[in-house]
């Protein structure tokens, strides 16, 4: 059974349709790289899958079970976490209250403060400072360990390289390698395509809210994403949905 | 005068408790509760009926009043303020100023006009004072209530920085949207700090009741002493609400010193008087007055 | 399909507004006329309707269009009788002062709206009150008033009782036409188009240039000035002045009672719920604190669940619009097969309001 599977999901701003009648399945250790411009909805996707937006629309299943209607908080308890674009860190806490509020669903597990402080050792002298006062990356990879404090199965990253320097960005991922090759399930949102498709095993690139092209990361060549990136696809693949 | 500084000091202590409820609440919820008073009025008068009644006193009724106005503190998050704070901005006042007028009333229809105290209830502590070098004289009972109001602000003050369900509430406070994503409960948060909101007006209203006189419409001056201590302090800060009660009380004070009708007028100037310099040196508005951070929005 | 269907068609009235403008004309010239087969209690009551009108069109300008909701507009309400009972003591007519009172109350609140203003939302709202409950203090400190024994409009006893009745309610009505005239020109005027962006998202109306804090004082300092003259009327029916009735906060709170059961934002709403608060304070006054429990309980239950008022609700109901102050855009049904313009056809049909 998929760990997560998404079924003709629709989310709406208002009146505008982010997300169109998405379907997708992700396997238990899978890396997915979600791609797409800006707009294409994928944020908006992420967000439904972590319970911030309530789909009008379409099912979201965890191990088979539905969650559709399951509040964000009691999601992270059931094993989903989101480290939201911008990082959205509580900028008057410091950065250990901020990995501690990571633990408040309880879920069993192996993620402590120390453990994520010596996965992000830049993090260890600034364990009390206030997380408003860090410079981009430390912010990010305290976005990050606040996610894994909650112990989570799926994992979910909403362009965690935004705003930072290419160095940094290096470091971060080399972070995530061990997440990943740990076993940990992710869903990620990455605006560089190569590394997008280097660190993932399937990748789904979005066009204005639905699913443009699908396919394994190392089955697809990049001028298909590109094609299917800005629409260009449309022409010659019929298979996608209208 | 030195006297009276003292006396002045050790009534803000009554001002920081009554406030730090609504400065609370309002951190949290960005909600400003207009039946704050009302419902400090409404303890007063339930110790009343229990020591009146059931010769239960004031400080033993405490023991029932408070966990009652925990729930009510909670009910009101759940059932009134959660809605109507969905409706925006403005509509949480309209529906927590028609709470205020339908408690006013109700407490009149039930207690009558009658101006009432517990001080009767509390035997001597009501006048027996303490003398203090250079021949001052200090009420056993301001002390208690200002050492009751530093007991509370640094309980609120631990609470918050040290247990996970204080973070929860500052998560919250901050942007309930994220608390959501790493597990919080927002509403449960909310209806949390209203219950601990409304557990500091039970005791603000016990200590009313025990200092001076109240009757069915005494809440709306509460409200008012509780929104300028607080707005002098800074809501921000829980060390700052009770700074901000000891200048009001002093303000009143001097005011009382200037005119016999001065007292009220003391305070209500004073408090423009820092509304005043504040927004004309930040220009920020209340909310960087109040030293909060613009709440994210998503 | 021809351009003429596709253009949307832009109004400014419905044929029900127009008939209602002839019936608002009617209406006036027959209240006007009323004092001559009214009995003297009757005429009193209409009075006190007017002057309902007149607080509830003037927090609904206030808190409904300027988004500024004060629980301190008794402030004003004190003031405007405050000033008149100055002025008439100074030796003006009595009559005479209540407007001049009216233009005095106008006249500070512009100083105070430069301060005020810059709170927002509960803080204002409370803020106000600060400022009603320092007023009603100060005013105590005068002489002439006597701190709460009060003092009366003496100079008016000098008229008969009939004539003075009688000229009472004429001011009372020519006040409120005249108010309720100003408010609607504004709304209709090139300020309405900024009040209602205001309304609807103050951030976004800045943003795209309108003059918010100019338009918000705009509304402040007329709803001061109307107030002024509503607790000025009152003070000439009842003659007595005593501060605690003037600076009462019950005044606010049955302007928001009125303004929310009508339909808060509702040109057509304020009056609506004035009406409403009259006859149940008709019928209800007697019963005393029950019924001060049920208008606030009525005013909680109205912001739970019905937050639009009663105008308000059958407005987006039934589009309809008796005092169209604002613009309607119908567009043409087979306007094309898209699917995105039917919804937001439906969406500009309950956008546009009053």
């Amino acid at each position: 059974m998929s760990l997560l599977a998404i079924e003709n999901l629709v989310v709406r701003h208002g009146l505008l349709q982010a997300v169109r009648g998405v379907s997708f399945a992700i396997e238990r250790g899978e890396t997915l790289a979600l791609v797409g411009a800006n707009g294409a909805g994928k944020t908006t996707l992420l967000r439904a899958i972590a319970g911030a937006h309530q789909p009008t629309a379409g099912r979201v299943l965890l191990d088979g079970a539905d969650i559709t209607g399951v509040p964000s908080h009691k999601r992270v308890g059931m094993g989903v976490a989101l480290v939201p674009e911008g990082r959205k860190l509580f900028v008057q806490m410091t950065v250990e209250e901020n990995l501690l509020l990571g633990k408040t669903a309880g879920r069993p597990g192996d993620w402590s403060v120390e453990r994520v402080l010596d996965t992000f050792p830049n993090l260890k002298p600034r364990r009390h400072a206030k997380t408003g006062h860090l410079s981009g990356g430390e912010q990010q990879a305290t976005a990050i360990g606040r996610a894994l404090m909650s112990n989570p199965e799926l994992l979910l990253l909403d362009e965690v390289s935004l705003g930072l320097s290419p160095l940094v960005v290096d470091r971060v991922y080399a972070s995530l390698q061990g997440l990943i090759s740990s076993g940990t399930t992710i869903i990620l949102v990455e605006q560089d395509l190569n590394r997008a498709l280097s660190v993932s095993d399937k990748v789904i690139c979005m066009l204005e809210g639905r699913v443009a092209l699908e396919g394994s990361s190392k089955g697809v060549s990049r001028d298909e994403v590109t094609k299917a990136y800005f629409g260009l696809h449309r022409k010659s693949a019929g298979s996608v949905p209208a | 005068m030195s006297n009276q500084i003292v006396q002045g000091i050790l009534l803000g202590g009554y001002y920081a408790l009554i406030a730090c409820g609504l400065s609370f609440m309002f951190s949290v919820m960005r909600i400003i509760n207009l039946a704050h008073g009302s419902l400090a009025v409404f303890s007063a008068y339930a110790l009343w009926w229990l020591a009146s009644r059931f010769h239960i006193s004031p400080f033993v009724g405490l023991l029932i009043v408070l966990p009652l106005m925990a729930a009510i503190g909670w009910a009101l998050q759940r059932f009134l303020l959660e809605r109507s704070a969905r409706g925006g901005a403005l509509l949480p006042i309209l529906t927590t100023f028609g709470l205020a007028i339908v408690i006013d009333n109700a407490l009149f229809e039930q207690f009558g006009a009658d101006t009432r105290s517990l001080a009767p209830y509390i035997g001597s502590l009501s006048y027996d004072s303490w003398e203090w070098p250079g021949s001052i004289y200090v009420g056993k009972l301001a002390v208690i209530m200002f050492a009751a109001a530093v007991t509370l602000l640094g309980g609120l003050q631990l609470f918050l920085t040290r247990t996970r369900l204080g973070r929860s509430i500052r998560a919250t406070s901050e942007d309930p949207d994220t608390a959501g994503l790493v597990g919080v409960d927002a509403r449960r948060a909310n209806a949390l700090a209203a219950a601990i909101a409304m557990v500091t007006v039970g005791l603000a209203g016990a200590f009313l009741g025990m200092r001076a006189t109240f009757d069915p419409y005494t809440g709306a001056p509460q409200l008012l002493f509780a929104f300028e201590a607080a707005v002098i302090g800074g809501a921000g800060s829980l060390w700052g609400t009770l700074l901000g009660g000891i200048v009001l009380a002093l303000a009143q004070t001097l005011g009382a010193q200037v005119h016999p009708q001065g007292f009220l007028i003391g305070g209500h100037v004073a408090f423009l008087i820092v509304l005043f310099i504040r927004l004309s040196t930040s220009g920020l508005g209340l909310r960087g007055l109040l030293r909060l951070p613009a709440r994210k929005t998503t | 399909m021809s351009a003429v269907s596709t253009s949307p068609v832009i109004e400014r009235g419905t044929p029900a507004s127009r008939i209602s403008a002839i019936a608002v004309v009617v209406i006036i010239v027959l209240l006007a006329d009323a004092p001559q087969f009214l009995s003297a209690g009757a005429v009193d009551r209409m009075t006190a309707l007017f002057i309902y009108v007149i607080l509830a069109a003037m927090w609904n300008a206030l808190a409904g269009f300027g988004g500024l909701v004060s629980v301190g507009q008794q402030v004003f309400f004190g003031l405007g009788a405050y000033f008149a009972i100055r002025l008439a003591d100074a030796g003006l007519n009595p009559f005479a002062s209540l407007f001049v009172s009216a233009i005095i109350v106008g006249a500070i609140s512009w100083p105070m709206s430069l301060f005020m203003l810059r709170l927002r939302n509960g803080e204002f709202a409370i803020g106000m009150w600060v400022i009603a409950a320092l007023t009603h203090l100060l005013v105590n400190l005068d002489r002439l008033v006597q701190g709460e024994t009060g003092t009366s409009l003496i100079s008016l006893n000098v008229y008969d009782a009939g004539a003075r009745r009688a000229t009472i309610y004429w001011l009372a009505l020519a006040a409120m036409t005249a108010l309720l005239a100003i408010l609607f020109g504004l709304l209709r005027g090139s300020t309405g188009a900024a009040i209602r962006a205001i309304r609807d998202n103050e951030d976004a109306a800045a943003s795209v240039g309108v003059r918010v804090t100019g338009t918000k004082r705009l509304l402040f300092v007329l709803a001061a000035f109307g107030i002024g003259i509503a607790g000025a009327l009152w003070l000439a029916t009842s003659i007595t002045f005593q501060p605690k009735t003037y600076f009462n906060v019950q005044w606010t709170a049955y302007m928001i009672f009125m303004v929310l059961v009508g339909g808060i934002g509702t040109f057509e709403g304020a009056i609506l719920g004035a009406l409403l608060f009259f006859l149940i304070e008709t019928w209800f006054g007697g019963t005393g604190v029950w019924y001060l429990i049920g208008l606030g309980a009525t005013a909680v239950l109205f912001s739970l669940f019905l937050p639009r008022g009663l105008w308000g609700t059958l407005e987006e109901r039934f589009g309809l619009r008796l005092l169209p102050v604002g613009y309607r855009v119908r567009l043409p049904a087979n306007a094309t097969d898209s699917d995105t313009v039917p919804t937001s056809q439906q969406a500009t049909a309950h956008r546009e309001k009053a």
